[in-house]
């Protein structure tokens, strides 16, 4: 029995004590390796005291020893759920330091790529949500599509999951045929499926009524909490990196940063939903553009950058020049120059950033994650603070909250 | 009127004169040096000066140099006017002995966790800060592992014999 004068209990309260509830690190309604510890009034959330770290796994110490190339593979398991996504990031990072120009082509299939994966993102998000109110079927029902959106990548690059995509200077590879049927095919299908799933959803009175006025935070709340991504623009903040830091052509692109109003659930709900059809946009112009590319133009997948892109096989084996960079970028030989640059891209829950110190060696002298999920985590304890357990559930998924990303 | 560096230069250096120790532009980007026990008088007045309006923390970060004497940590912020869309970086540098500096808490709620995180990994002392605890690594943990002094693992040593992750 817990000592009486020790409980906090609201005024009005009809409990006799408080209860402390384990939510995590392993717990059937909550998406990832996190703790919450709850202090409840009856059904009420008193306090909220949030645990992370389970999944850290010493990403920025161990990037101080590879070489550029290598530390992509720490970059797909920030945010497993866009990995592609963070990996342009990265690439984007290591060419503004080492000065290499991209052919607009690159831009434009990193354009592709890249929205592809912001959709996977939140499509999870989105029938997570759906899935927390009540609803499995939409997160069945959609999920064949991700798998369509990871064939694509398996046919750009060979893996799914943790893709490990593209070089820096470009892509590994051209794409092929078959990585733009798919694409095509994802175009065709995947727009009636959506607004299916947004009709289940979006006008329905139960999913309505559990979201909407639940897990709010203002707008002057969000921006002090450093918020990002649609987190914040649900709050009401057109922040937008693409827009505002365009990278990757970003700037030839014709798409509208959609916003909300209240912060809460249904408008995060909402302003996913509506990037998805953003990005399905941006998806078909850039296409439009990759395809206007006739002759040789059609066949530039990566800059000119001996030093740092990896030379054709059959240059390696005939060449000398080619044989000698292969063995210098391999063996991870490759001098950066010194500097410090920090670049930042649209992630899928917001800025992700890189902040990149070179002493000139062969490795980073420092590398950071601006991983947003970090940052906005922190303002969980606010916003359940007085709201009952399962709009905090809701309210866990409808953040996004990647538990790699957060724990870099 | 549209934010300039040569405005932010001419105010920050009226207001703190000779506390402000160096300029420079890596990348396109603007970074100063301040001196480290001014760091939230500065970004106390980057935040409230009405033309400044630098209201958005993007980044807090360190940095351990160990060949800088007597200046061996680095604290990092990433400031970002959102109005104007301008990106400023702000360095304050503190002895290893004696690593403080004054938290942003007050300005950022998100500062508290960023805190926390340079905390951790590089044993930096935020003075006035709410919560100072360890949030990514465990609490028991007695140094701080970012520290150029604490190396990785040697991936060539052949002396461990683990059954679990054997090698």
């Amino acid at each position: 029995m817990v000592d009486q004068a020790n409980i906090n209990l609201p005024e009005g309260s009809i409990e006799k004590q408080t209860t402390t509830l384990n939510l995590g690190p392993t717990h059937p309604a909550t998406h990832g390796v996190f703790q919450n510890i709850l202090e409840m009034d009856g059904e009420r959330i008193i306090k909220t005291e949030s645990t992370v770290g389970y999944i850290h796994r010493a990403f920025e110490k161990l990037a101080e020893r590879r070489p550029l190339y290598q530390i992509t593979t720490l970059t797909d398991r920030l945010n497993y759920c866009s990995a592609p996504l963070n990996n342009m990031g990265w690439h984007m990072t290591c060419e503004k330091l080492l000065d290499v120009k991209t052919p607009k082509r690159v831009d434009y299939l990193r354009v592709i790529i890249m929205e592809l994966s912001r959709i996977t993102d939140h499509l999870i998000c989105n029938s997570i949500v759906g899935v927390d109110t009540g609803a499995y079927t939409g997160f069945l029902y959609v999920m064949q599509y991700r798998e369509l959106v990871y064939e694509i990548y398996e046919e750009v690059c060979g893996s799914r999951l943790t893709t490990n995509m593209g070089r820096i200077g470009g892509f590994e590879r051209n794409f092929p045929d078959a990585a733009f049927r798919k694409l095509e095919k994802f175009l065709e299908e995947f727009p009636k499926v959506w607004k299916e799933f947004e009709g289940l959803f979006s006008r329905n009175r139960i999913f309505i009524e559990r979201t909407k006025g639940t897990g709010a935070i203002s707008a002057e709340r969000a921006l002090n909490y450093s918020f990002t991504g649609p987190n914040l623009r649900a709050a009401g903040i057109d922040y937008d990196v693409r827009v505002h830091s365009p990278y990757s052509s970003y700037e030839d692109f014709d798409f509208i940063i959609p916003v909300g109003t209240t912060g809460d659930n249904y408008d995060r709900f909402m302003v996913r939903n509506e990037e998805i059809w953003q990005s399905l946009s941006i998806i078909r112009q850039a296409y439009e553009k990759v395809q206007a590319f006739k002759g040789t133009d059609a066949d530039v997948y990566h800059a000119d950058a001996p030093e740092y892109y990896l030379p054709a096989k059959a240059d390696v084996y005939t060449k000398m020049e080619a044989l000698i960079y292969h063995f210098k970028i391999v063996m991870g030989e490759t001098e950066i120059p010194a500097g410090e640059v920090y670049h930042s891209v649209e992630g899928g829950n917001g800025e992700l950033g890189f902040y990149l110190i070179s002493d000139g060696g062969r490795s980073p002298f420092r590398l950071h994650f601006r991983r947003p999920c970090f940052i906005y985590y922190q303002a969980y304890a606010e916003i359940v603070k007085d709201t009952m357990l399962s709009d905090a559930i809701i309210t866990l998924s409808s953040l996004n909250l990647i538990a790699g990303e957060m724990d870099a | 009127m549209s934010l300039n560096l040569d405005i932010i230069k001419e105010k920050l250096e009226a207001q703190f004169g000779d506390k402000i120790l160096s300029w420079e532009e890596p990348y396109g980007m603007p970074t100063f040096t301040v001196q480290n026990d001014h760091n939230l008088k500065v970004l106390t007045f980057l935040f409230d000066e009405q033309e400044l309006g630098f209201q958005f923390l993007t980044d807090i970060t360190g940095v351990h140099y160990p060949d800088r004497k007597g200046e061996e940590i680095a604290v990092v912020y990433h400031l970002h006017n959102l109005k104007e869309n301008f990106r400023l970086r702000m360095k304050v540098y503190a002895p290893i002995e004696k690593p403080d500096v004054y938290t942003a808490t007050g300005l950022f709620s998100g500062a508290n966790w960023m805190e926390r995180e340079t905390y951790d990994f590089f044993g930096v002392n935020f003075i006035g800060h709410p919560d100072l605890r360890r949030v990514l690594n465990v609490d028991e943990m007695d140094y701080f592992p970012l520290r150029k002094e604490y190396p990785l693992e040697d991936q060539t040593r052949i002396d461990k014999d683990d059954e679990m992750f054997g090698r």
